[in-house]
């Protein structure tokens, strides 16, 4: 029974994350919580943290890229982005979710993980266009809508991300699953194991994209909010 | 050779940018500790690995300490009014994506320029980092080009990129962060615990029952600890390895890769994977931080019940 006393942790994190304090602050005393119940002395759990955020640098060296993507939003990129959108005949957000999910897909599959991401083409590019595309065909957005938009648009980056990178051969996933079956005995090739991420990888096309159509759909059948009267794009 | 620390350089310059530029900023009620919380963070790209893990421990805490307690604001660094922006747009064309794309581009192209011809040989990066240095360099030439057509005011790249920081605030940090949870979890015998409490639920002799615990498990396990790698070699040890291999006879290369997906829907679903769910609504400047996981969680249960579909079909023919 004891043993379960280090789980207090994770209760930690869940009522944290319920009551919205600061997250930061939530993860520090749940690492804390958990080290001492783990019979842990105190020093060994500030080291042990510190250790591993200092490990983990490279999560955020992404941030370097905010410089060139502020300075192209100063000179009018996301402007520019659906401008581009509103003259291509066709486009939909759907459609145009749907081509970027197959894009990620297809790029991570080819090991091409950071090539796209919330910083480097989701705020900038894709994001704009989704909500130029659905204000095209579908009229103003409201903004509950408008916050759909946005949230799909990182959610289709996710997916196509996820559901991708496990068919390349030498992703971290496939060597941690291989290293583990390896010591229980099991002799595991990396491409034994990334031709089984492909059955998933098309369920995830076909579950996902069929969402991005129907959203399509949920707000063609909705009557259309008349345009606003200002001429100035939104920001 | 170009390191992984090269990088580390360069993003502890870029913060330090930030920090200086936030200590002047009189917008901002917060501006030192918004000052202190960027330069913490370039101090530790700079300096993390001369640090003892202690020194590294209280950097974290003091860290926290600034968002947890409220000392973080945002600065409003000048910048241009959508009207104008509007007319920017017009003015300067197609030619505002060319530096936007040339960031994945270098990235895309140097990634397989350097895998696949004898640039590989040069040994010019470290192998493992490829494609994240190729997106510094990407980074670098972007930067320039835009200077180059655009001629901002010497400051401008560092104010717009404060502006876009400012936005995301300590959720930057986050994703860091809990992976330094993990680690603390690791170290306590969460893993264990969790794969004792697994492997005792599982009733004999019924092979849809231990694959949709085993599924299950990954993905519920997967949206406490933030990360599947976590989840799989603690549900690989209680149920997919002796359980679903051993007992059942089922083929180890899909239970094992399958099982690693079903974690990733779990991923989808939980604000523990701050970098991929709570960071992009913060980037996106939404209303909600959970905008994200909500438009998520209709794809991440139907594909979780594919992936227990598949892994029975087709492990256990």
């Amino acid at each position: 029974m004891n043993d379960y006393l280090v789980l207090s942790g994770i209760l930690v994190v869940i009522i944290g994350f319920a009551l919205k304090m600061n997250p930061l602050l939530v993860v520090t005393v749940s690492a804390i919580v958990t080290g001492l119940l783990g019979q842990l002395p105190l020093i060994e759990v500030i080291e042990a943290f510190g250790k591993a955020f200092n490990d983990n640098r490279y999560i955020s060296v992404v941030w370097i890229v905010l410089p060139v993507i502020g300075l192209l939003e100063r000179y009018g990129l996301q402007q520019r982005a659906r401008t581009m959108i509103e003259r291509i005949r066709g486009a939909t957000m759907g459609r145009l979710l749907l081509l970027y999910l197959a894009f990620r897909q297809i790029t991570a599959a080819l090991g091409l993980t950071s090539v796209a991401g919330p910083a480097q083409t989701v705020r900038p590019l894709v994001a704009p266009m989704a909500e130029a595309a659905a204000e095209k065909t579908h009229g103003e957005l409201e903004e509950d809508e408008r916050q759909q938009v946005l949230g799909m648009s990182a959610a289709t980056d996710n997916v196509g991300l996820f559901f991708g990178e496990d068919i390349f051969v030498a992703i971290a996933s496939i060597l941690l699953i291989q290293g583990v079956f390896q010591s229980y005995g099991y002799e595991l090739t990396p491409l034994q194991l990334s031709v089984w991420a492909i059955p998933t990888a098309i369920c995830a096309f076909f579950i996902h994209g069929s969402r991005l159509l129907l959203f399509d759909r949920r707000l063609r059948r909705r009557p259309r909010l008349p345009a606003k009267s200002s001429p100035e794009p939104r920001a | 050779m170009i390191t992984l620390g090269w990088l580390y350089v360069l993003a502890g310059i870029v913060f330090t940018a930030f920090a200086l530029m936030s200590a002047i900023d009189r917008t901002n009620s917060k501006r030192f500790g918004n000052a202190a919380f960027w330069g913490l963070l370039a101090f530790s790209f700079f300096y993390g690995d001369a640090l003892s893990d202690l020194g590294n421990g209280i950097l974290v805490l003091a860290l926290v300490a600034i968002a947890g307690f409220g000392m973080l604001g945002r600065g409003q660094p000048v910048t241009t009014s959508d009207g104008l922006r509007a007319e920017l747009a017009a003015k300067f064309g197609n030619k505002l994506f060319l530096p936007a794309l040339l960031i994945p581009i270098t990235a895309f192209a140097g990634t397989i320029l350097y895998n696949y011809t004898a640039f590989g040989g040069s040994g010019l990066f470290e192998e493992r980092w490829v494609t994240l240095i190729l997106l510094g360099i990407g980074v670098l030439a972007a930067l320039a080009l835009a200077c180059i057509w655009f001629r901002p005011p010497a400051l401008a790249p560092v104010e717009e990129g404060r502006r876009l920081m400012d936005s995301i605030g300590w959720a930057a940090v986050l994703p860091q962060m809990l992976a330094a949870l993990g680690a603390v979890f690791a170290l306590a015998g969460v893993g264990d615990v969790i794969g004792q409490i697994a492997g005792n639920v599982i009733p004999e002799g019924n092979v849809f029952v231990a694959v949709l615990i085993y599924a299950l498990g990954m993905a519920l396990f997967t949206m406490i600890m933030g990360n599947a790698f976590a989840a799989f070699p603690v549900m690989a040890a209680a149920i997919g390895i002796p359980v679903l291999v051993q007992g059942f006879g089922g083929d180890p290369a899909i239970i094992g890769a399958i099982g690693m997906l079903a974690g990733f829907c779990g991923t989808l679903m939980t604000p523990m994977a701050a970098n991929f769910n709570i960071v992009p609504a913060a980037l996106l400047e939404m209303k909600s931080q959970y905008g994200v996981i909500r438009m998520q969680i209709w794809t991440a249960i139907p594909l979780l019940a594919c992936n227990i579909a598949l892994i029975y079909w087709l492990a256990f023919r």
